[in-house]
């Protein structure tokens, strides 16, 4: 059996920033990794997307964007080659090709089992995603047979897709960008609608992340949310990092002709049935938005910026057709396909130890594993700050976590 | 959130609202509630429905008093308008849960109510109930709930009282979403 100190499960950015902080402390470990690096990023995302955040954010501990591009947002294929060249930069030990197995605790420590051998470690990080399973709702199944379904991990372009109507469940992030690349395919699109994150691209001439970082938003802690559940669920908002023109809104789909409906409730006899909350769930990210844009323009005057910028503007609220359907009938050839755009949950199947909460989530404080001392969460939805959701957001968790893990190995053993 | 420090009473126990929610996500199975009513056939189309208990918190609960409802239909309808009719009594329902919604998002976020008046209407074309024309159907065609505010507060944070309310209330998910019912014998 190996031994080593610490255990880093994946090489994506939150493994590899970790591992760059181990080796900082001269902390001996290893980076196991089910695939290549960015593995994730390789096989399960569609090639146009591009990420949310500007080039300039994308920083992690040793590495800051030198491109001809700051302002610009990276393809997939850019977040590959980038996070290929910082585990090399930071010389992070992976071994590529090492699935986990299991974790499971063992005395002084925790036994890794890889489809390579056993390995024991005194601490593990756990940054192996958010985004490992799709999370598609119980009505899934109810879905007609000859209707083709998929989720985004398995989507790639719409030449995949058979002709005909296209149904998209779900208006984050993810849910508008398919939607309007299905759409400008030919194939008509409706987009089911429920509770989502409204923000424009850019407001007073600056990018929303500058304004998002700038006002402190995204520094706040996660021991300071109100709703800290809420705010660990809460979808992707709806922005793209594409450089044309962006569909940012729920109104410029519309302009482009999709169709919106509220909340997939129920498939009942190959009807689905939408939700007549669409009016409310649009008010509440208006208002929400508003609320956002509200508190940078305070901020802005206060910093003294107000005389620099643009000045402040509202987006128009979001429209509401009253007609809007609240049944369609998909056994009638009308919908081909049904995409299921309902988010993402971590995959933890291998995780031997009792740490999960009942809806199958790491119960951890700012990432540190509740009742399982040396084991750390890195890498999720707020889980130090609200910049944790994002991969430059893995430099302070990193650091923090890194510092935890170093007088854990300090303390004297249990 | 110091509810403590607040001048704002609205009547709402928001710290027990609070209490409750971080006790019961710690003991799920004390949050699986059963509401229930009976209903017993006067004549006609008029009965009286009881609602006396229920079950939640892991215990049977019994309310203070036991509440009686007489439902029918009105004279229109060649009957003798013993009490609301049922679609009345979603109306009720419904307002009855946005309007509590409204004191308790306003307690929670420091608005002092002075008063909150919700009208509610439900459009029906009842040639759907009647058998007259399949492609009506039998319920609302659209519900609209009006509320006049009176309170200290901007009109965005009154918009946004409602909105929260609608997105915490049972009755509105019930109203807006697909439930399944099942009828049997018993």
């Amino acid at each position: 059996m190996m031994r080593t100190t610490a255990v880093v499960i994946g090489a994506g950015h939150a493994g590899l920033a970790m591992s760059r902080r181990l080796t900082e402390r001269s902390i001996d470990h290893v980076v196991l990794e089910r695939g290549e690096v960015a593995n994730s990023w390789r096989t399960e995302r569609w090639p146009s997307l591009r990420l949310l955040t500007p080039n300039w954010q994308t920083r992690l501990p040793g590495y800051a964007y030198a491109g001809a591009d700051p302002d610009g947002f990276m393809p997939v294929a850019g977040v590959v080659t980038t996070l290929t060249r910082y585990a090399r930069l930071v010389g992070a030990p992976v071994r590529t090709g090492t699935a986990v197995r299991s974790l499971r605790a063992a005395p002084r420590g925790f036994e890794v089992q890889t489809g390579d051998g056993v390995i024991h470690a005194r601490s593990v990080v756990v940054a192996t995603g958010a985004c490992n399973v799709p999370a598609t709702p119980g009505v899934a199944s109810e879905v007609p047979a000859p209707i083709t379904t998929l989720t985004p991990l398995a989507y790639r372009d719409p030449g995949q897709l058979p002709d005909g109507g296209v149904l998209v469940v779900g208006a984050s992030a993810t849910g508008l960008q398919l939607a309007d690349e299905i759409h400008r395919s030919g194939r008509p699109v409706t987009l089911a609608v429920g509770e989502h994150v409204r923000l424009p691209r850019t407001y007073r001439g600056r990018d929303i992340f500058w304004w998002l970082e700038a006002t402190g938003l995204l520094a706040e802690r996660y021991d300071e949310i109100d709703d800290l559940t809420r705010a660990r669920h809460l979808p992707s908002p709806q922005l793209t990092g594409a450089t044309r023109a962006a569909i940012t809104d729920l109104n410029m789909v519309q302009d482009q002709g999709i169709r919106i409906v509220g909340r997939l409730g129920a498939i009942a006899d190959g009807v689905a049935q939408f939700s007549g909350s669409l009016a409310n769930v649009c008010a509440l990210a208006d208002l929400k938005m508003n609320r956002f844009l509200n508190r940078a323009d305070q901020w802005a005057t206060a910093a003294g910026l107000a005389g620099e910028l643009p000045p402040p503007h509202r987006l128009p609220p979001t429209r509401v057709d009253p007609r809007s359907p609240l049944q369609l009938d998909l056994a009638s050839g009308e919908i081909a396909t049904v995409l299921w755009a309902t988010g993402f949950r971590p995959d933890h199947s291998w995780l031997a130890i009792p740490v999960l909460d009942r809806t199958g989530h790491i119960r951890h404080d700012g990432g540190v594993v509740t009742g399982a001392p040396g084991l750390y969460a890195l890498g999720m939805p707020v889980l130090r700050t609200r910049a944790s959701t994002y991969i430059h957001g893995a430099g302070a968790d990193s650091h923090a976590l890194a510092a935890h893990l170093h007088s854990f190995l300090g303390a004297p053993r249990r | 959130m110091t509810i403590t420090d607040s001048p704002v009473d609205n009547g709402v126990n928001v710290q027990a609202l609070l209490g409750a929610k971080e006790a019961l996500s710690a003991a799920p199975e004390a949050a699986q509630f059963t509401w229930r009513a009976s209903c017993t056939w006067r004549n006609g189309t008029h009965s009286r429905s009881t609602v006396a208990s229920f079950t939640g918190l892991g215990a049977e609960q019994q309310h203070r008093t036991t509440y009686e409802f007489d439902v029918d239909h009105p004279e229109c309808f060649a009957s003798e308008d013993n009490g609301a009719t049922p679609v009345e009594y979603v109306l009720v329902a419904l307002a009855g849960c946005l309007t509590a919604g409204v004191a308790s998002v306003a307690q929670h976020r420091g608005i002092q109510l002075r008063s909150v008046t919700a009208t509610i209407e439900g459009d029906m074309n009842v040639l759907g109930i009647l058998g007259a024309d399949p492609d009506i159907r039998n319920g609302f065609e659209g519900v609209t709930v009006r509320f006049a505010i009176d309170a200290d507060a901007a009109r965005d944070d009154l918009e946004a009282l409602i909105a929260q309310s609608q997105k915490r209330s049972a009755v509105f998910d019930i109203v807006t979403n697909p439930t399944k019912v099942l009828v049997e014998l018993a």
